[in-house]
């Protein structure tokens, strides 16, 4: 029996995990995936919005403005990677009218830092730039952050204080009976709770019908990237938007907080909810848009593409409601990210309201260390650690220079890693250049050691996911 | 605190024990060879199928058995080496920054580098192919580790993007051991690998060379479940009505090998945008003196017996250069016409015989080899048949370019006469 339980695993079930972590209650985070971050956390632009998007006086607007706000310090706190790289939002001289409407609105929400520049400013701060542009808005205050490892460190430290996680749980039904709420799932597992955050995602719609509150409907964007080598890491300094349409924020030019440079998303809403594949069509998109806001983008230093499916609520703006005990947070499309640590405050002052929580616990531990302590230590410090455990002083994976100690680290420190990819969003063993190729059967046999299972038992990400069949013939 | 060495060998393969071997003998013996595996060998150590040595033994080895010729050599002479090690930064003035358990992080002062660190296979991010991400999709290479190293199948039913070399070997090996390769597609309308693999490997076991096709989608959430295949057009563009669904649980990529030279450019030293490796002289050095670099990281060679050629060159080199001895100004550049995508060395002196290294862009029949010192002919060599796939060597005679300091060579495939 929980106090609370919280279904959904990405970045907002999650950063509410942490904040309710600080009670001294028994919380539950639930979710359908082998492991967390597997949703619209997992792929997305990674950009912290400062907030001149949203329309005025939204629910959208507010949260987005005060979670940027929010962000920095949740960020410090977590040990995880932030930059505030800025971000300028650019058109053309037909499009001068739509970049002054976003600084209006901007200033409306509240956003500070934003500034309409011209042409010739534009192009000293962003070289690579389309020449033929006029004009941009420049946001002092957005930013990047990773979403998965802002997701995994929140997980992780509402864990070290407290909070359960039990992943391969996907909720079918939601009852209430004697004061509780009985939650199933698809292989007969049940939780019970007197509180229930919904925090689903994509699937938010669904577990709020099961819940009573479904009056909305969310469908699925499809949004491709790709994600460029190292070496165009400062292809751009900036977050390069186009003007938006009524479609998203069109196809971003961005460098991430790991060096890569990232472009996308393209923008189809499709029936189903799974269907995070790659097309030709979409990098065809890719390619030509991109062209529109800069100049010769090196497409051949591609290391890797992929999809994501983000929320688009049915009203437009956050669902975000209470009744009978259950909070729904429904439709949090972007900027949902740039949202979360505000979201989570919110859902905080709810409870609060509901007497729910009562008091904080004495315990809490609000600091983490950071995920990729290692590779910022010096060379004494270094040594130092790898007299103690000679794991890092072995470099796994090449590209990125990652040690056997951290792979372990990953799979032995909350949320563990099971898998392939999940040791791979932990440490980032394997996304670099050559995209595992040389790492990917160290890291299978460290997985199948740490975890006291068949090398052959081990999977790329849970489920048929296998990469191994069996021994072959010699050994057999 | 640093310590110094005469000799720096960056890379345990065969590019790098040929190289140390050949500076031992040149009377260098302050040497380390630092080599990131758990063993020396390289890529030799999975590289179980024979066809290594011929012209180096004549004789047919396994690559383990070539690798081991050489590393017994290492170890006679006792020349040191570390394993496990990996070397993280080298600068210009030949700082080597590497990292290992029982040393830690550590730096060496070197008075000469040799890079022999290898190549990688290009993966799959690079080919922009639609569908999932699903487990089943390896570089041929790493399929390759999995089951001679690991022991482990990776696959059951495999199709292979790519007539690399290592994706014909594979083709092989996963069928021996009870896998159905259903077909190999290639983008080009030729292989890019060794004529006798594509008999040896694919014609010996009836599996199918698909030429100019290419795969367009992965299909499988999980795992592979099969790919769609398609034939390209003159531009290498899919011709959509040409789709064809083949269901398979491994996709196998063996579409390019890419020499590793992250470490060449931490030191600042010039590329050449054809091999992706370093720019070199006869000697194999880099534009920065004492600084070689030889096999796989400097252009990628079809067989392993020109890698330990070239590595001996290198070695010999740093040898001479740590002795003081002065080697010749190399100050002939040698320059191609496209159809001779680039040379090594791509500098030369006129003192001394130079066999030089090469690549072809295309398949060309009935042709000559041509190299020039501007209108004159130097050389002009005739060939039934030259292709991409197979690396081409011309041996300049000191005799034929004395007195052409300064000068450029240019190297081009042209038709013979007649034809």
């Amino acid at each position: 029996m929980f106090d609370i339980v919280i279904i959904g695993a990405g970045v907002v079930g999650g950063l509410v995990a942490e904040t309710l972590a600080k009670y001294d209650k028994k919380v539950c985070i639930l979710d359908k995936a082998s492991d967390v971050a597997m949703g619209a956390t997992r792929a997305n632009s990674a950009i912290v919005h400062a907030g001149f998007d949203a329309k005025e006086g939204s629910l959208k607007a507010q949260l987005n403005v005060r979670g940027s706000v929010l962000m920095e310090d949740v960020c410090r706190r977590l040990g995880v990677k932030y930059q505030n790289n800025e971000a300028l939002v650019v058109g053309f001289e037909n499009e001068r009218a739509e970049v002054e409407a976003l600084y209006e609105r901007g200033v409306k929400n509240g956003v500070q830092g934003l500034r309409v520049i011209e042409k010739d400013e534009m192009l000293a701060l962003e070289p690579n730039l389309n020449p033929e542009l006029a004009c941009a808005l420049l946001a002092t205050t957005s930013s990047i952050v990773c979403p998965y490892e802002l997701c995994l460190a929140a997980i992780g430290n509402a864990m070290d204080n407290g909070v359960e996680l039990t992943l391969d749980f996907e909720v079918t039904s939601i009852e209430k009976a004697d004061g509780k709420y009985i939650i199933k799932s698809a292989d007969g597992r049940k939780v019970e709770a007197t509180y229930v955050i919904n925090s689903a995602g994509l699937y938010s719609d669904e577990i709020a019908k099961m819940t009573g509150d479904g009056d909305f409907t969310v469908n699925a964007r499809r949004g491709e990237y790709m994600l460029l080598d190292k070496d165009c890491g400062t292809f751009t300094q900036r977050t390069i938007f186009h003007t938006p349409t009524k479609m998203g924020k069109g196809i971003l030019i961005s460098p991430t907080v790991d060096g890569n440079l990232l472009v996308g998303p393209t923008s189809v809403d499709i029936d189903d909810k799974e269907d995070n594949s790659t097309t030709a069509e979409g990098f065809a998109t890719l390619f030509a848009k991109s062209a529109e806001n800069v100049a010769n983008l090196p497409f051949n230093k591609v290391i890797t593409s992929f999809c994501g499916l983000r929320s688009t609520g049915s009203t437009g703006d956050f669902i975000i409601k209470e009744r009978d005990g259950v909070i729904t947070l429904g439709g949090i499309e972007s900027p949902g990210l740039s949202s979360a640590p505000a979201i989570a405050e919110y859902v905080e002052n709810i409870l609060n309201g509901l007497g729910a929580l009562g008091e904080k616990k004495a315990s809490f531990k609000a600091e983490r260390k950071p995920a990729h302590y290692f590779r910022e230590l010096s060379m004494e410090e270094k040594n130092e650690i790898i007299k103690k455990d000679p794991a890092y002083g072995r470099i796994v994976c090449r590209c990125e220079g990652i040690t056997e100690g951290e792979i372990v680290e990953a799979l032995t420190t909350n949320p563990c890693a099971r898998d392939l990819d999940g040791v791979k969003r932990r440490t980032r063993s394997g996304m670099g250049r050559c995209q595992g190729g040389f790492c990917s059967p160290t890291v299978v046999e460290l997985i199948a050691k740490e975890r006291n299972i068949p090398f052959e038992s081990v999977t790329k990400f849970g489920k048929g996911s296998i990469i191994n069949y069996g021994k072959t013939k010699g050994d057999n | 605190m640093a310590i110094k060495a005469d000799l720096v060998i960056i890379g345990g393969g065969p590019a790098g024990m040929s190289a140390a071997v050949a500076a031992y003998d040149a009377g260098i013996r302050d040497i380390i060879i630092l080599e990131r595996d758990k063993s020396l060998g390289g890529i030799l150590r999975q590289c179980i199928h024979n066809g290594f040595g011929l012209h180096r033994f004549k004789e047919e080895l396994t690559g383990p058995e070539y690798a081991y010729r050489y590393e017994m050599q290492v170890r006679e002479k006792n020349i040191p080496f570390k394993l496990n090690t990996m070397v993280l930064d080298i600068t210009s003035d030949k700082v080597v920054t590497a990292m290992n358990s029982e040393d830690g992080l550590f730096q060496i002062e070197a008075k000469s580098i040799i890079l022999a660190m290898g190549c990688r296979e290009r993966s799959k991010g690079a080919l922009n192919i639609a569908g999932y991400r699903p487990a089943g999709i390896f570089t041929a290479g790493t399929a390759q580790k999995f089951v001679n190293i690991d022991g482990y199948m990776p696959g059951r039913e495999v199709v292979i993007l790519g007539s690399g070399d290592i994706g014909l070997i594979m083709a092989r090996r996963m069928t021996l051991e009870g896998a159905k390769v259903k077909a190999v597609c290639e983008l080009m309308p030729y292989s890019g690998g060794l004529a006798r693999n594509i008999e040896q490997c694919l014609n010996d076991f009836n599996i199918p060379l698909h030429l100019s096709h290419t795969v367009v989608e992965v299909h499988g959430k999980e795992r592979v479940t099969g790919v769609t295949i398609a034939k390209v057009d003159e531009r290498r563009k899919p011709i959509p009505e040409t789709r064809q669904f083949i269901e398979c649980d491994t996709l196998l990529l063996s579409v390019g090998l890419l020499p590793e030279n992250e470490l060449t450019k931490c030191a600042d030293i010039a590329l050449d945008r054809i091999t992706g490796g370093a720019v070199v002289d006869q000697n194999r050095q880099t534009e920065i003196e004492g600084v070689f670099a030889c096999g796989n990281v400097l252009h990628v060679h079809d067989l392993v017996d020109y890698v330990s050629e070239e590595s001996e060159i290198a070695g010999k080199a740093a040898a001479e250069y740590i002795l003081g001895n002065k080697k010749p100004a190399t100050d002939i550049n040698l320059v191609t016409d496209g159809k001779v995508r680039y040379t090594v060395p791509q500098k030369i002196s006129a003192e001394e015989n130079v066999t030089v290294y090469f690549r072809v862009a295309d398949v060309y029949r009935d042709v000559a080899i041509v190299v020039r010192d501007g209108e004159n002919v130097l050389i002009n060599k005739k060939k039934q048949k030259v292709a991409p796939g197979e690396m081409e060597a011309i041996t300049i005679t000191a005799e034929m370019i004395k007195n052409l300091e300064g000068k450029t060579l240019s190297f081009s495939i042209e038709q013979k006469e007649g034809k």
